[in-house]
Formats: structure tokens, sequence, C-alpha cells
């Protein structure tokens, strides 16, 4: 097997979590019936071509008291979105900032931050003050709180198990 | 919970990103923090059993492995539970959150292929009968790289 196919079933395993025994990587090799020298070249391999946001501990910021989290939307002209992305990049107190396809008339907006904060007014606070020494002060923006969270596992990137079908589950 | 002491906080704060690729990484984190392998083993144990730590684990910067895309869509009030568990039981879907707008349903679908990504959005349209916006990301400026919770 190739590093490829080494690659999607590491990153499948990994979804679960690393495991927390002393020699995590051989754990996984061993589920995956592969050697932990290339369980860890995988992921060294991935981090070299630039492939990783980041491995480590991801934490829960709403356990951790961060229950004020908004995603805000700023109507920016699209030949502006790039500099001005950067600009607030720079300026700091953002988690998230990117750009993604505009659907207008129902939704304009092309740039997009993550502003996670203990409360309202912490998160209100902060995104003045972003306009502010951003210079955004005129743009029109939206401050989209997270009511409430379904969801949050990690992300299928790789092979995954086939859909449980109707059999499987034993016809129910 | 309770108050993190110093140990927990140095553990939730300083290994978010470079997690050591090293046969035994528990114990290089506990040298670093100058404890015990098996005191490191046992806070994160901890840690995880009370929900401050989801997982260790891999995120993938977005368009290199794999496709995904943020969805959104305008559910009517009453039909927002029914929606949700509908949309949360899609294995492709990672992210899921009401948020205050007419827009109240965001998610976030991730696949090997956009081809895949694209069957789930057609696949929640079919079976809601709802419109879903489609908003692929374009370009990053500020990835998540994690954050420091106790400055």
């Amino acid at each position: 097997m190739g590093m490829i196919e080494h690659a999607g079933r590491v990153l499948d395993r990994l979804r679960r979590g690393l495991p927390l025994v002393p020699r995590p990587y051989a754990a996984i090799a061993d589920d995956l019936g592969i050697g932990e020298e290339d369980v860890l070249a995988v992921l060294r391999h991935l981090d070299e071509v630039g492939a990783v946001g980041r491995f480590g501990v991801i934490v829960d910021h709403q356990t951790l008291g961060y229950t004020a989290n908004a995603m805000v939307v700023w109507d920016v002209p699209a030949e502006a979105v790039d500099e001005v992305g950067r600009r607030i990049t720079r300026c700091g107190g953002v988690s998230l900032c990117y750009r993604r396809t505009p659907r207008p008339p129902l939704w304009p907006y092309a740039l997009y931050t993550m502003i996670h904060g203990r409360s309202r007014d912490e998160v209100t606070a902060r995104v003045d003050a972003i306009a502010a020494r951003c210079g955004l002060e005129d743009v029109d923006r939206q401050l989209l709180f997270t009511v409430r969270r379904f969801k949050q596992t990690a992300a299928c990137y790789g092979r995954r198990a086939a859909a449980p079908t109707n059999e499987s589950r034993g016809g129910e | 919970m309770e108050i993190p002491d110093t140990l927990d906080r140095q553990l939730l704060d300083r290994f978010q990103r470079d997690f050591p690729l090293d046969p035994q990484p528990y114990a290089r984190i506990a040298e670093a923090l100058g404890c015990g392998e098996a005191e490191v083993l046992e806070r994160l144990a901890r840690l995880k059993e009370r929900g401050a730590i989801a997982r260790i684990g891999l995120t993938v910067r977005p368009n290199t492995v794999g496709a995904s895309t943020l969805a959104a869509m305008a559910v009517p009030s009453d039909r927002l539970e029914p929606v949700a568990a509908l949309v949360s039981g899609i294995e492709e879907v990672n992210h899921n959150y009401q948020r205050e707008d007419r827009l109240n349903l965001w998610f976030v679908v991730t696949a090997p292929t956009r081809e895949r990504v694209d069957r789930v959005l057609e696949r929640i349209e079919a079976e809601t009968g709802l419109h879903v916006l489609d908003l692929p990301m374009e370009a990053g400026y500020h990835l998540d790289l994690g954050f420091a919770l106790w400055e």
C-alpha cells in the first residue's frame, strides 16, 4: 500500500481522536494493520505538503466558558475582499477569517470572520473594535450569533464505512 | 466546569498545534511541562471526560484533502428541530448550528470529493423541499490555528 492509501485510513481513524496511551501511533498502526513508522510518515508527509491545518488538542470552547460565538459577515466589494481579509487578520481578535462565494441578492456577503467570546457583549465590543481598527465602520455587517449547536464532530476527509442500510440495522 | 489549574491550562493551550510526531508524544509533552507521562495521560483523559477536550485530532486545510462547503438554510421555525435532526444525521455533516438570522441553520459538509458534497446537498434539498445555499470557501486569510484560552 502506498502513502495515499495509508493517508486516507489514518485520517479516518484519527476522527475518533489520538488514543490516550503511551504509544498512540503504534495503537493506530495495530488497528490498521500497518507499522507505527507508517502512521508517523503519513502525518509528517501531510504536514510537509501543507495539508495540515493543525494537529493537536481540539478544545471545546463552550465547555471552557466561551459560550458566545458569532459568525460575522461583512459586505465588502468583491475586488476589496482579499485586501480587507488580510487587514482584519493583521488587526487580530478573530479566530477564523476567509472568503466564500457570495450568493446575491439573497446572501451578498463574501468575507467571513468567526469570533469567540465569554459573553455576547464581549463579542459585540470586539466586532466594533475590529471595525474601528480596520477602517470598516461604514461596511454593512451582520452578527450571526450561535443559538444552538446541533452537531460538532471531526470532518470526514477520507474513506468511511458504508452508510448503514435498513437491512444492516435489522430492518427497522 | 470548574476552572482548570495551571497544568491543565498548559495542556489545553500549548498543544493545540504541532503535537509531537514522536512514538511517545505524551512523554515529550511531560518533559516540556516538567511532570510525568502518566500524569499527562491521566489529566488529558479527565479533561476529555469533562468535555473540555473534544479529541486530539487533525484538521485539514480546506481544498487540500477532500472537499467541503458551508451551507445555509432558511428553515420555518416550526420545522427547525426535524430538519436539523435530518441534517445532523448525515455522516458528511461535521458541524451544524442554529444561528440568529432568517438563514437559521448553518452546517459544514466535508467529503472525499466535491461530487459527494453535491450529492449530500441535493439529498437535503430533496428530503426537506427547502433551498440550500452552497457557500464554498475561496480563500483563507486566517485559518483555525487554535487560540490562547488564557493570556
